[in-house]
């Protein structure tokens, strides 16, 4: 295996965790206002993601860094040709953090109520791009050679807005809701427990449907049948029907687990969709970015490699212990003053 | 200038994102660790007034943090976004450190500070204190990596020029990550850090001693603020001649136009400050160190000190004709604001605690509009620094390798490089009166009661009150 196809395969582990765990961010953000009936309820949704959400957050911007250092031609030829749909991600992503951070250190209802709208769309953003920009990218986008030699995006900002990257949007908006109401019915109780299992059943639906629809287009994407894409969407459509199932039947933690590996599985097949390119164009194979052509030298690979090996296990590590330090379900009755600002309310919970 | 085009448009955006980004980056360097060393005193004493001080930074401390974070992720992905010629000629170099950056240091920060601020009553105090100091070395290396990036474009290091490819390619990343650029830099820029830090607990501590409030408190944590910042003030300085003089060696330009020399000198005087044009011809009036840009450069009062004129003329030799000048009075402005804010910040911290020794409090009229000022004079020292040594460089993006106008995205229009200009500058407004406010608020209300608590549980029982709610 050469060293570009190991880091190939670690951009796609990247990408994987990512949508993992900020798929359920963004879902729990998109439903904050529907599984919710008071201030109670909101603040223990929120309280779900407090301490995870910006770590989750890392896996894009080490999937970036990781995307630049190992196949610069990529990260230079997708972040400038899909240039206004990851500017909206990004201011996304900025107003979502600090929405999280700020939202409930002042109790006024108006400020916490804007603050609620603002998580509902930059959660809903980005969960509907990525899927956008994904579904593109597997496709294949018009992709030239610039008069520098550079293979550059000639496309524009519409020509990304196409029917089968837009129902590609349609399934990762409703895969994360689903995944993320599912997470809320494993760390939730009482109330936002019960209404995050309903919503689960009838997002899942869904989710399902348009899965069904984007999988066959992509299978169908290819002259011929492959036959490992087509299984892997098999798997895909499995997972998902036993995640639907656990969650029909209570076991919050299978339907968890099951929406996480239909996920997992999801980004996998686009990406062996893809091998050995990265970006297709759709003006000729000669124009494609491949692993080979948009890679860094060996050494530079060499050098990653090294030091992906020595860290990614301690982060897994320390990252899967901060889930289980916070294993317990929150309940709207442990929020004491939902009404008051966190700012507000002098801390006197500290017993001995 | 009828318009602008989309090379001085990314230009301005890269300046405003990231200057903007550096107003939060050394307050949350530098405050982790303070905040860490309060713990550390409430942990070790017991005293309660530590673990009030703990709070109270801490809660300023994340406010300051969030936005510090989301305004990081911008600089992730502007490279490839407004600088993709840039990024593909220096991918294979850059991108590394930046990857390193992600995987040791964002993952450590966030993890550990989601553990701090959540697990109170979630880990043992032990773990919870770790869990500070972890997330204080996380931003510690962060800020380590990313300026061994920028060291590499102000003096590139251990690389091959590939032709065929037109880029730049590693040979040696020991070399990127060790050579004295990036040791100086580090050390310049961690204490500025520190520094920073100071001035915002001192001047924030200093507001609680005018209004009476938790002097017990306040007067230790102004006695912190202020002493952080008299030591980091010397190391800064330090540091500072260190940078000077490996800049001098590397990029001579620049340091010639700190100084607007024009013409090369042996014992160059350094201005403190000049009335008139920059542009070479005789100034109105300056007043002058004799002597002091020599040994500032070079560590010998009667050493050379090249000039702009004589530089410019070497460079059209040895890189084609061209402009190889800065903007001269940005740089010497830029430069002098630097140093001179941060001596006034430094002459305001001594001066207060001049007045505290043997249990005095500062006295006169000076005291209050010096405090509210004080948190303020780091960021305008760190920002013209930062603008001084980025801009000085110019016209290059990387030093006699590749110029910043070559850099620029080809693909983007101008039209989208100035919408999302604008629509980043307003949210960053938006996010600064926000921000401004929630700080006011926090330090309106002032420290407040905290108990002293055992250790709890592991894992918390479900039907607590939780300690910290979002």
């Amino acid at each position: 295996m050469t060293f570009q196809t190991v880091w190939f395969l670690l951009i796609a582990v990247l990408w994987v965790g990512y949508f993992i765990l900020e798929g359920f961010d963004f879902g729990v953000g998109m439903l904050l206002r529907f599984v919710s009936r008071n201030e109670a309820d909101r603040r223990a949704v929120l309280t779900t993601l407090g301490p995870v959400w910006d770590g989750n957050e890392v896996w894009l911007l080490v999937a970036g860094g990781a995307t630049f250092a190992a196949f610069p031609e990529w990260y230079a030829t997708l972040f400038s040709g899909f240039y206004l749909p990851l500017f909206l991600i990004l201011v996304s992503l900025i107003v979502r953090g600090v929405a999280f951070e700020y939202r409930s250190k002042y109790g006024k209802a108006q400020w916490r109520q804007r603050w609620d709208i603002a998580i509902l769309i930059s959660s809903a953003i980005p969960a509907l791009l990525w899927g956008v920009a994904f579904a593109n990218i597997v496709k294949g986008v018009p992709i030239e050679k610039a008069s520098n030699g550079s293979l550059e995006y000639v496309g524009g900002f519409f020509n990304l807005l196409n029917p089968y990257a837009l129902l590609g949007g349609v399934v990762t908006l409703t895969v994360f809701l689903t995944h993320g109401a599912v997470f809320l019915s494993l760390k939730t109780t009482g109330g936002i427990r019960e209404r995050s299992r309903s919503i689960a059943k009838i997002t899942g639906l869904i989710a399902a449907v348009s899965c069904v629809g984007f999988l066959t287009w992509t299978n169908l994407l290819f002259a011929e049948i492959n036959v490992r894409v087509l299984s892997l969407s098999v798997v895909i459509a499995l997972l998902w029907v036993a995640g639907m199932a656990a969650n029909l039947v209570g076991r919050e933690g299978w339907a968890f687990i099951f929406s996480a590996g239909a996920i997992a599985t999801f980004v996998s097949t686009l990406f062996y969709a893809l091998y050995p390119r990265v970006m297709p164009s759709s003006l000729g194979a000669q124009f494609d970015l491949t692993i080979t052509n948009a890679s860094s030298t060996d050494y530079t690979l060499k050098v990653m490699t090294y030091v992906a090996v020595v860290l990614t296990p301690l982060v897994l590590i320390y990252q899967g212990w901060t889930y289980w330090v916070f294993r317990k379900r929150v309940s709207a009755s442990q929020i004491s003053n939902p009404d008051h600002g966190v700012l507000d309310v002098v801390s006197h919970t500290l017993h001995k | 200038m009828s318009y602008m085009n989309s090379l001085d448009l990314a230009r301005w955006q890269f300046a405003i994102t990231t200057v903007y980004h550096f107003l939060f980056v050394p307050i949350t360097i530098g405050l982790s660790f303070l905040v860490a060393g309060l713990q550390t005193a409430w942990y070790r004493t017991g005293k309660l007034h530590y673990l009030r001080a703990t709070k109270f930074f801490g809660r300023l401390f994340l406010i300051n943090f969030a936005i510090g974070v989301v305004t990081g992720i911008v600089q992730e992905f502007q490279f490839g976004m407004n600088w993709s010629s840039y990024s593909r000629f220096v991918g294979d170099i850059f991108g590394a450190p930046l990857a390193m950056e992600g995987l040791l240091a964002f993952f450590l920060e966030s993890t550990f500070l989601g553990l701090w601020i959540f697990g109170w009553d979630r880990l043992p105090k032990k773990l919870h204190l770790a869990s500070i100091w972890i997330a204080a070395t996380g931003t510690l290396l962060s800020a380590y990596f990313i300026l061994a990036a920028n060291a590499w474009m102000q003096h590139p290091v251990g690389y091959v020029y590939n032709a065929a490819k037109n880029r730049a390619e590693l040979t040696d990343i020991i070399e990127v990550l060790t050579q004295k650029t990036a040791l100086a830099t580090f050390f310049h820029t961690i204490p500025s850090a520190a520094f920073t830090a100071g001035a915002f607990v001192a001047g924030i501590s200093a507001y609680l001693m005018i209004k009476g409030k938790d002097l017990q408190m306040s007067r230790s944590t102004f006695k912190l603020g202020a002493i952080t910042m008299l030591i980091s003030f010397i190391i800064v300085g330090v540091t500072g001649d260190l940078t000077a003089r490996v800049m001098t060696e590397q990029q001579p330009m620049k340091m010639a136009a700190a100084e607007a020399l024009y013409t090369t000198q042996t014992g160059a005087p350094f201005s403190l400050l000049t009335i008139g044009t920059l542009d070479g011809s005789k100034s109105v009036f300056q007043i002058g160190l004799p002597s002091m840009l020599s040994f500032m450069s070079t560590g010998d009062f009667n050493g050379v000190v090249e000039g702009v004129n004589d530089l410019e003329a070497q460079y059209d030799k040895q890189y084609g004709a061209g402009n190889y000048t800065p903007n001269i009075p940005l740089a010497y402005w830029s430069f002098r604001l630097m140093i001179g804010f941060g001596i006034i910040g430094a002459f305001f911290a001594l001066l207060a605690l001049w007045q505290m020794r043997k249990g005095g409090s500062p006295k006169g009229k000076w005291f209050g509009p010096a405090m509210l000022s004080l948190p303020f004079l780091p960021l305008l020292a760190n920002s013209f620094g930062w603008i001084f040594t980025e801009t000085a460089r110019q016209p290059w993006a990387v030093f006699g390798l590749i110029k910043t106008a070559d850099g620029v995205s080809t693909v983007v229009s101008a039209g989208a490089v100035l919408f999302t200009m604008i629509a980043f500058t307003v949210l960053y407004g938006i996010l600064a009166f926000i921000e401004v406010g929630l700080i006011l608020r926090v330090i309106k209300m002032g420290p407040a009661e905290e108990l002293d608590y055992a250790d709890p549980q592991l894992g918390g029982s479900s039907d607590k009150p939780l300690v910290m709610s979002y």
